[in-house]
C-alpha cells in the first residue's frame, strides 16, 4: 500500500499523475542520455589520464636531469632562486567546458608579463646556458602538468556527475516510475469501484421508487374499499369514471 | 566565482624537495604576497609531516591556487589527506622526484582510474 502517493482518487489528480508519469518517463529518457555522453567522454579522459600520467613521468626525469646539468655548471643555485622569488610569471586560467550540462573546469596556462628578471638573471655568473636549459625543461613540464591537472579535474567532477546521473536514473527507473504508475492504478480502480456503486445507487433508488409507486397504488386500493372485481380494481383505479358511468349507461 | 578577483589567473603551488621546487621555480612559477607568504615549501629530512599537513591545508583552501603539485614521497606522508581530498578544485597532482621514481601504484587518481577501468592500466 505503501507503495503510492497519498491522494484523493479524483479524474483530476489522475490527469495531474498521468501528466507526472510521462514527465518522469522523459525525464528518465533525457537522464540516461546524458549519462551515456558523460561516460563516453570519461573513458576518452581516462584514456588520456593513463597517457598523459606516463608522458609526465618522462618529462619530469628530463626536468631533474637538466637540473643536475645546471648545478654542475652554475654551482649551488637553488638558494638564490628560493629567494628571489616575486611574482608569478607562469598562471592558470580556469575555463569551463560544458559536457552536457555538467561543467567542468579547464586550466590554461598563461605567461603573465610580472618580472622574473631575477629568474633570468640567475646563472648569469657561471652556467647561463645549462640554467636557461632547465628553466625550459621545467616550462615543458609545467605546460604538461596543467593539461594533466585539467583531465584530472575533469575527470573527479564527471566521476562525481555519473554517479548522480545513474542515482537519478536509478531513482526515477525504481521509485518514481513504478510508483506513479501504482498510483494511477489505484486511482482508477478507485474510479471504477464510485462507478459501480454510483450505477448501483442509481438501481436502488429507481427500486425504491417503484416499490413506493405500488404501495400508492395499495393503499389507494384500500381506500376505495374492496370491489366485487377485485381483480379488475386496479385497473378502474388506473381509469377513474368507469364505475361512475357504469350506472350512468345503466 | 573564486577567480573574480584575480583577473591574472590562479596559481600553481608546490610542495617537494629542494630540487623539484628550484626547478619549478625557475620555471617561473613561484609567487611571493605582500606578507612574504609564499606558494611553495621545500621538504628536506628536517622537515616535520606536521608542517607539510599544514601547507597542504593551507594550499588547498586557498582560493588564489589553481593546481598543487606534490612530490610523490612527500604525498605518502599525508597520504591519509590526500585520499580525503575530493574536490577537483586546486587539483592535486603528484609528481616524480629525482630520488624517487615515479610509481603509478601509489598515485590516489590513477588508483581511482584503476578502479573505473578494473584494474589494468597497461591497456587503456
Amino acid at each position: 500500500m505503501s507503495n503510492r502517493y497519498v491522494c484523493v482518487p479524483t479524474v483530476t489528480v489522475l490527469a495531474m499523475m498521468k501528466a507526472r508519469l510521462t514527465g518522469a518517463v522523459k525525464g528518465h529518457a533525457l537522464l540516461k542520455k546524458k549519462a551515456d555522453a558523460l561516460t563516453l567522454r570519461f573513458r576518452q579522459i581516462l584514456k588520456k589520464i593513463v597517457q598523459t600520467k606516463q608522458e609526465m613521468g618522462k618529462t619530469m626525469r628530463a626536468g631533474a636531469f637538466a637540473l643536475t646539468e645546471a648545478k654542475y655548471a652554475a654551482g649551488e643555485f637553488a638558494t638564490t632562486v628560493l629567494d628571489s622569488v616575486e611574482s608569478a610569471s607562469v598562471r592558470v586560467n580556469a575555463q569551463q567546458d560544458n559536457v552536457a550540462g555538467v561543467k567542468i573546469p579547464r586550466f590554461e596556462r598563461v605567461m603573465t608579463g610580472a618580472s622574473d628578471t631575477k629568474m633570468h638573471l640567475t646563472g648569469l655568473g657561471k652556467g647561463g646556458q645549462q640554467v636557461q636549459y632547465c628553466r625550459k625543461a621545467y616550462m615543458t613540464a609545467v605546460e604538461l602538468l596543467v593539461e594533466l591537472a585539467s583531465l584530472q579535474t575533469a575527470f573527479l567532477t564527471l566521476d562525481e556527475a555519473i554517479k548522480t546521473t545513474n542515482r537519478r536514473v536509478n531513482a526515477l527507473d525504481n521509485v518514481v516510475i513504478p510508483k506513479l504508475e501504482n498510483t494511477i492504478a489505484y486511482i482508477k480502480g478507485e474510479l471504477d469501484e464510485l462507478e459501480r456503486e454510483e450505477f448501483f445507487r442509481l438501481k436502488k433508488v429507481q427500486a425504491n421508487k417503484r416499490k413506493v409507486a405500488d404501495e400508492l397504488v395499495k393503499r389507494r386500493l384500500r381506500e376505495n374499499g374492496p370491489t366485487p372485481n377485485g381483480a379488475k380494481g386496479a385497473l378502474h383505479d388506473m381509469m377513474p369514471g368507469v364505475d361512475q358511468d357504469a350506472d350512468i349507461v345503466f | 566565482m573564486a577567480q573574480a578577483g584575480l583577473p591574472d589567473g590562479r596559481l600553481l603551488a608546490v610542495i617537494g624537495d629542494e630540487d623539484t621546487v628550484t626547478g619549478f621555480l625557475l620555471a617561473g612559477v613561484g609567487n611571493v604576497d605582500l606578507r612574504r607568504k609564499g606558494n611553495f615549501l621545500v621538504v628536506n629530512e628536517k622537515t616535520t609531516v606536521k608542517k607539510v599537513e599544514d601547507a597542504f591545508k593551507d594550499y588547498t583552501q586557498r582560493e588564489d591556487i589553481a593546481i598543487l603539485l606534490i612530490n610523490q614521497h612527500v604525498a605518502n606522508l599525508i597520504r591519509h589527506l590526500i585520499n580525503n581530498y575530493a574536490r577537483p578544485v586546486p587539483a592535486i597532482l603528484e609528481i616524480p622526484s629525482k630520488e624517487h621514481p615515479y610509481d603509478p601504484n601509489q598515485d590516489s587518481i590513477l588508483l581511482r582510474v584503476k578502479n573505473v577501468l578494473g584494474g589494468d592500466l597497461g591497456a587503456a
